[in-house]
Parts: C-alpha cells; structure tokens; sequence
C-alpha cells in the first residue's frame, strides 16, 4: 500500500542567472544593481526538490505538496507563472524583501513559522524538502535550522535520490567526497532534506495544471503575511563576483606557441 | 477536461489531445494585449458579481481567461521604445515612470543626419551633392562631428509628453496588475501552434474555436519522442490574436481566410539595437531622444533614447527596401554606434544587452481582416504600425484597449463573439478612432523608398507635411523581390566578392566577409562596447531553447536554397542561427535563435505557390532579457 506523505517544499527565489548580475553596495548591504528589475527564477537547487516531491505525490496517491517561498510578492509572483506549470501544489506565500544576503537564522525562523501554521499539516507524515544549497548566496544552513525548530531530527544533505519501502522508511542516497553517494535507510517522515540535483528532468509545461494551480496560488499572495526578517547584527565586509568579463583580443600572425604561451601566463596571473 | 482524437493530416496514427475550455484565449503578450487585458480586468474588478463576467464554462466562477506568451519570461520583450503613450497615459491617468524601470518621460528630441565619415556607404549622387555642401558650409550650417542637426523636429514625429520605455519592463509592469487580480492567467513559455477552426462552420470553416497549444517532448522535426506531450488544444468562444506581424496564429489565419482585397505585408524592417550604459561623465540626459537618418546607409534609420541610470537605447532600422542581398545589421550597428557624432558620447561606455526585432512596416497596407467569428486581432500584427509617425506601442495599447471595450459591451449585452458583433463593436470604434484617421494618413508615406532614398525622403515629407494628402506613388514588390542582385561592376569588386566566398568558407560569418569585401573597415574590438557577434549574444541575456521542441525555422525544399546565391537569410540572422551547411543549405540552430523574424521576409527564393522557401513557426524560447 502506498504512503501518504505530506510534503513542504521550501523554495527560495533568485535572480535570474542568465541576466548581468553585478554586485553594489548600498545604505542595507551589499545587493544587485537593479535587483527589482531583474526576473527572478525558482532557485534551481529548489526547484530540484519540488520535482521530487511531484514524482513521489505521482506514486504515492493521496499524498499532497505545499510550496513555501519568501519573497516580494510581486516577485513570487512572477515565478509562479512558470512553475505553476509544472507541478501540482498548494502555495504558501511570505511576503518579504529578501535577497541573497538576508540572514539564514531569520529566514529560517520566517519558514519554519509558517510551516507550523500550515492547517491539517500532520508531523507524522512530514517530509521537509528543500535546496541542498542555493544560487543566490548559499549559506547551507537554512533546511536544517528549519528543521531544529520543527523539531525534526532526521536530516539529509545533498540527496540525490530517495526510494520509498512498503513500511514507510527509506533509502537516502547523499553525495559525498570523491564522487560517491553515502546509503542511509531513514525510519520514515518526518524528515528533511536537502536536494542535490535530483535525478528528474524538468517536466513539461502542462497547461492543466497551471490553470488547476493558479486558483489557489493567487488567493495565497493576496494573503501572504508580511514579514521583516531581522539582520541580527550581521555585517557584510565585502562582496564580490568572479571576474567573467571576456578580455577579447584579435591576434594576426601569431604562433601557436606564442599563444599558448601567453594563455598560461595570463592564467597563472588570474 | 475532455480528449479529442484527431487525424493528422499527414495520415500519421491520430494523436490524443487533452482539451480544456476558456471563455477567451489570448495568443501572445505585448503592448496590445496589455491593453486588452487591463480594459477587460479593471472593468471585472470594479463589481466582481457582475453577472456579465460570469463564466460559461466553468459555473459560478468568473470568466475563464487565458493569455500564453511564447517567451519563456513576459520581461524578455526585445524593445527599447520612444511613445507618445496617448494611449498608455489614457488607462493610467496617474502613470508615474518612475513605477516602471527604464521608464522616463521624452524630455528633447532631436533629428539628425549623419554624413559618412567612412567613405564607404552607397550614396546616390544627389545626396553626395548635398553631403559636399553640408561638409563645405559645415561652420555656417551647423555641422559638428560629421552631423547636421535639423533646426526642427516635423510634427509627425513629435513624441513631446511621451515616454522612453522598456518593453520587457513596461510588459512586466503591466501583467503584474493584471494578474494580481486573478481573473486573467497570463502563461510564458507556452507557444500556440495554431488556431482552431470550426469544422462545419457557416462560413467555410472559418469560425475560430480556439487555439491549439505546441507539442512538448518532440525532436527537431517535430516527431514524439520519450515524454512527449501532445499540446492541449484550448476551446474558448473568443480568441484574440495579438502575436506580432510574424506569429504562427495570425500567419495560420491570413492563410486560412487570405487577406482584404490589396492588403499584404510586404514591407518590413529589422530593428537592432543596444542597451548601453553610458560613461559616468555623460552630458546625456535622461529622456534624450535623437532620431538619425543617412548612415551607415541612407535606407538606415537610427536612434538613441536615454533612459534612467545612466542606460541608452541605440540602434537602427535595416528595411525590406534597402536593395542589397547582404543586409547584415549587427555589424551595421557597430559602424552605426562609431559615428562621430554618437560616438562622443558612447565611447568609454559599456554594452548590458542587445536584441533584435522584425517590425512590420506594411501599415495599414498589411492589415488583415480585423474580425471573424469567435477571434479578434490586435496589435502589429493586425497593421495598426503607424509608419509615417514611427510609433508602434502607442496603437497597438489603443487596439487593445477598444478590443476590451468591444468584449465588455458585447458581454453585458449578452451578445455573441460573431463576426457581425465584433465588427459592429471593435472595428467600429478602431475604424473612428485615432489609430485609424493616422494609418490612413501614413499608408503612403513610404511608397517613396521604392525609387530610391533621395525620392524616400521627399515623399516622406510630403505626406507629413499634408497629412497624407500627397504622397508618391508606387509599386510596393513583394519582400523577396525588394532583395536584389547587386551587379558586379569592377574588378576590384569581383575581387573582393571572391574573398568573401572564400572567407565564408573558412569559417567566418558571412555578414561579416561581405562588409569588409566592400570596404567598411574591420571593427577594434575592444572587450567591451564593441565585440564579436557571438558575444554580444552573451551579454546581459541569453537566448532561451528549453528542450523537446520542435524547430521552429523549417526550409520547406531544399533544392531552392542550394541554387540560391544570394543567402540573404543567413546574412541577416540576428543571432547567427543560420549558417552555411554542407552543400549551400542553411543549417539552423535553435539554440541561438533570438526569433526577431528576419528569415521569414529574407528568403529570395520562394516556392511555386509564391509563399517564402522559409517557414516561421511556433517556437519557445527566444533572447531572455531583463533590459530591452
């Protein structure tokens, strides 16, 4: 007989990747120039985790995902125009100013709260998902501080693939060192993970579900709580990007060598 | 939610398809869709237990309204824009720009020509006449940095009260209202393969019943593979068509009922430009508005808009009638950015993003019928470009908007989506309205360019001046046949058309091979205003291709291309998707497709049937950026 879980997918926005990101700092900390004009995306480490949590819902029938994101809600959104599309869920919205380098203790808190208040949410049947780490600034923390004030202690980091048994346990594949996966069996829910990559492809537009999905999700931001996230005394001393910029130069009549040789002297110097 | 089991024209087993029905869709998101929708959701919001909103497909809800956008973000529309933004300002009385990014209003315009400081760019003499004039009076005249400012702006192309806009932004800014209602879906990344028709309507079949959505999980051709999904068809009583001059729905429909008597689209024009942020020492101020004409060619319209934060819009027009098979525009557009007199003030800047569009310059020439029963159409794509003023943005808001007035009166009146309703509603108050009385005025304006660019301007003018009263006659050729055969006139440029075959053979692009053969000098790179094609196509956005699409440039016969000299589809490719395959085929790459269009109105080879050899059809993705 399948199980019946309750999965909370905890998944932060980013800016969008694909845009020129570049670094400022001004009167609140360090930030993007023009971050509210910049599209925002699922965090791809999240976004892995509610594939997940879609696929086990598909096998296990009567079993239901909540997606709980912190964000402008302008912002949030945005992002629900795509990902409304890909899988079934209930939305829990928090509306706040949050960027990358908003403290993980307080947006923790934020989640962990509003899963609590989640009505029906059973902790018997609980799995926390989530980004292993994130594209905007990775703390790595978040999940399993969510987790601590949840009171769930079974935690799992870098999960690549979970395989659910009969009785309720499961199989956790984590990555570690040397390009291998740690196997633990876990009891069974609650517990928490933090997604890797997965093993899922991105599925499919599906207008249906985006049509079934946008009656719920817009009700949710009308009524996203607003929250303030507390800094905590945190104090960024710098940030910074890799340097991307190419340094393109045209080069006639050069020897292979030369140019070999220069480009080891130009990374050495990088 | 239902299945349909249709047959596949082809003979092919019939595929299932999951159906779902809507009161009205909508097929694309731009300017005039906006319109549409904010007219249609502010008059729901203002009683939502309006019982003439009430759905008729799904009970005791309000009307179902779906709205899918091809680009995978409704912010990456590809657009730095100059409007008079009557129509804007109109549905948002209390607009503030400062609540849009990149949005600020024109605060000085100005028309400039522009003299070749080059050498190279192909005059006729009565413009080189006139350039030895300005050069040798150029003190007394006023000409400074190889550009002579008129001393006014013609009235027809005043923007004076407007805005100098985003797109991407105002499109962003725009569906976050009408969403946040919930009344209206809006979908990216979800492109309509075509519209439905009724299969035993009245009219020959000429009812739209709504749109089909495009098969997911497909490979290049179009041929299911592992996850397939066969794209839903979307049944509502009302289809409104706002897909741009090129989108698959509008082209289904014109195919499908043809075109009023003498309409056609065959002028166009691919406008390429770049978002700029300037040098922190920019005398530059925000709401600057330059237009310029007469470099890097005559034909080659160009213009600057300064926007917020130190960022410029620049960039050109190349049109259908510019007569040259090597219509290159990106390398145009770095001659375009040197000259003197905008190089002043862009040199020490540095490039955030690029992109580039087809614009249907046909005007009212190119409107196709605006009504039929169960769709309506809006926008460019339904010839509301008023091509004597410039202004694009500011009609199709307008169609959009008397469009969503038309479908509130015919709801609270409980009419139907006929042919005869939507004519008597939206057509009518389109055909009394200002959008109409300008087209009218501008069908003429261009007819001029076809006889050459000196006669262009004269006729430009004239229809200006008189308010389309007077104007040029011509004979407007098919967009294939405005492509010409440059004849080889000397040695030297046989020669230098022989280095650029072999040039192209080496691996070089070919826009690029062309241009030097013609004497246009190599352009320094310098890493960051000016650099390679290729890398601009990575700059400040990306070109967007999610997989298990099918491609969405198709050649329908081969033949026609390898006995094509000319490959003006592959100089023209904005994003170097097309390349020069084995055996004088163009190869396309999807991947690197920015889907401005060009191909479809650059192919010099058509079919037997007289239809271009280059097929544009649905397709996701496209450039995804956040400032243009």
């Amino acid at each position: 007989m399948p199980n019946q879980f309750q999965i909370v997918v905890c998944a932060g926005i980013v800016p969008d990747p694909l845009q020129t990101l570049e670094p400022v700092t001004g009167p609140k900390g360090p930030g993007l120039k023009n971050e509210m004009m910049l599209p925002v995306v699922l965090d791809p480490w999240a976004a892995s985790a509610l594939y997940e949590a879609a696929s086990l819902v598909a096998k296990n029938p009567g079993s239901k995902v909540w997606l709980v994101s912190l964000g402008p809600k302008a912002k949030l959104q945005q992002v629900m125009m795509t990902i409304a599309q890909k899988a079934s869920f209930e939305l829990v919205a928090i509306d706040a100013p949050v960027g990358g380098f908003a403290d993980a203790h307080a947006t923790a808190a934020a989640l962990a709260d509003a899963i609590a208040a989640i009505p029906g949410l059973e902790t018997a049947k609980l799995l926390l998902f989530g980004g292993w780490e994130s594209a905007a600034r990775g703390a790595g923390v978040t999940m399993q501080m969510i987790g601590e004030r949840l009171g769930i202690t079974d935690q799992f980091m870098g999960v690549d693939q979970i395989e659910m048994r009969g009785d309720g346990s499961f199989e956790v594949l984590e990555r570690v060192e040397g390009g291998k996966h740690q196997v633990s069996v876990c009891a069974g829910a609650p517990a928490v993970l933090g997604w890797a990559t997965g093993n899922l492809p991105e599925p499919r537009n599906n207008p249906q579900i985006g049509m079934a999905n946008m009656r719920t999700v817009m009700p949710a931001l009308q009524k996203a709580r607003p929250a303030t996230l507390a800094d905590n005394g945190l104090q960024y001393v710098s940030a910074s990007l890799p340097s991307q910029q190419r340094q393109t130069r045209v080069v006639k009549d050069m020897a292979p060598d030369a140019i070999a040789q220069e480009l080891i002297e130009w990374i050495g110097a990088e | 939610m239902s299945m349909n089991e249709n047959l596949e024209e082809n003979g092919a087993p019939a595929i299932e398809r999951q159906a779902m029905e809507a009161d009205i869709a909508c097929v694309g998101f731009g300017p005039a869709m906006g319109g549409f929708l904010t007219t249609l959701n502010r008059a729901w919001m203002a009683n939502p237990a309006d019982s003439a909103f009430e759905s008729k497909v799904a009970s005791g809800m309000p009307l179902q309204v779906l709205c899918y956008e091809r680009a995978d973000d409704i912010a990456a529309g590809v657009s730095g824009v100059v409007t008079a933004a009557r129509s804007i300002r109109a549905s948002f009385p209390d607009l503030n720009p400062a609540d849009i990014p990149m949005a600020a209003p024109v605060k000085s315009e100005r028309i400039l020509y522009l003299l070749d400081p080059v050498g190279v760019s192909r005059r006729p003499w009565l413009v080189r006449m006139g350039d030895r004039v300005l050069r040798r009076f150029s003190a007394m005249l006023g000409v400074r940095d190889d550009a002579f400012l008129l001393p006014w702006t013609p009235q027809f192309l005043h923007k004076g009260g407007g805005l100098v806009m985003s797109i991407g932004q105002f499109n962003q800014w725009v569906a976050a209202q009408i969403m946040a209602s919930g009344l209206v879906q809006i979908w990216p990344a979800m492109p309509v393969n075509e519209p439905l028709f009724a299969e035993n309507a009245e009219r020959n079949g000429e009812k739209i019943v709504g749109v089909r959505l495009t098969d997911q999980g497909v490979d290049k051709h179009g041929a299911p593979e592992a996850g397939f999904v066969a794209g839903m068809d979307v049944c509502a009583s009302l289809t409104v068509v706002g897909d741009g001059p090129f989108g698959p729905v509008g082209q289904a429909i014109d195919r499908h009922v043809g075109m009023p008597s003498g309409h056609d689209k065959r002028e166009w024009a691919m406008g390429m430009k770049f978002v700029i942020e300037l040098p922190e020492s920019t005398t530059l101020e925000t709401g600057t508005v330059w237009h310029t004409f007469g470099y890097p060619e005559p034909e080659i319209f160009g213009f600057l808009y300064v926007h917020p934060e130190r960022l410029a819009s620049v960039g050109i027009f190349v049109p259908s009638w510019l007569g040259d098979p090597a219509r290159t525009v990106y390398r145009y557009l770095q001659h375009y950015i040197q000259h003197p007199a905008l190089w002043r003030h862009l040199k020490d800047g540095t490039l955030r993003s690029w992109g580039a569009k087809s614009l249907d310059e046909s005007g009212q020439r190119g409107e196709p019928f605006l009504v039929g029963d169960g769709y309506a159409r809006i926008g460019e794509g339904s010839g509301s470009t008023n091509m004597l003023a410039g202004s694009g943005v500011d009609e199709a808001w307008a169609t959009g908007v008397q469009l969503g007035e038309a479908v509130i009166e015919l709801l609270r009146t409980s009419r139907s989506f006929t042919q005869e309703n939507l004519a008597a509603t939206y057509e009518a108050r389109r055909r009394a309205s200002w959008v109409e009385r300008n087209a009218r005025d501008a069908k003429n304006a261009r007819n001029g360019f076809h006889h050459g660019f000196v006669s262009g301007i004269v006729g430009m003018g004239l229809a200006g001046v008189t308010g389309g009263r007077l104007s040029l006659a011509a004979t407007i050729p098919p967009a294939h046949k405005q492509i010409e055969q440059r004849k080889i006139r000397s040695i030297k440029e046989l020669k230098g058309r022989e280095a650029a075959m072999l040039a192209m053979e080496d691996g070089r692009p070919l826009h690029d091979a062309l241009m030097s053969a013609r004497g246009w000098p190599e352009i320094d790179f310098d890493g960051k205003l000016l650099v390679s094609h290729q890398d601009a196509l990575l700059m400040g956005g990306k070109v967007q291709a999610m997989p298990g699409f099918a491609d969405h440039v198709v050649f329908r016969d081969a033949g026609l291309c390898i006995h094509c000299d000319n490959k003006t589809c592959i100089s023209m490719c904005s994003g170097q998707a097309l390349t020069l395959g084995s055996e004088g085929i163009p190869v396309f790459e999807r991947e690197k497709c920015v889907h401005c269009g060009g191909c479809l109105w650059n192919c010099a080879r058509p079919g037997a049937d007289g239809k271009t050899n280059i097929e544009f059809r649905a397709g996701a993705g496209g450039f995804h950026s956040a400032e243009n």
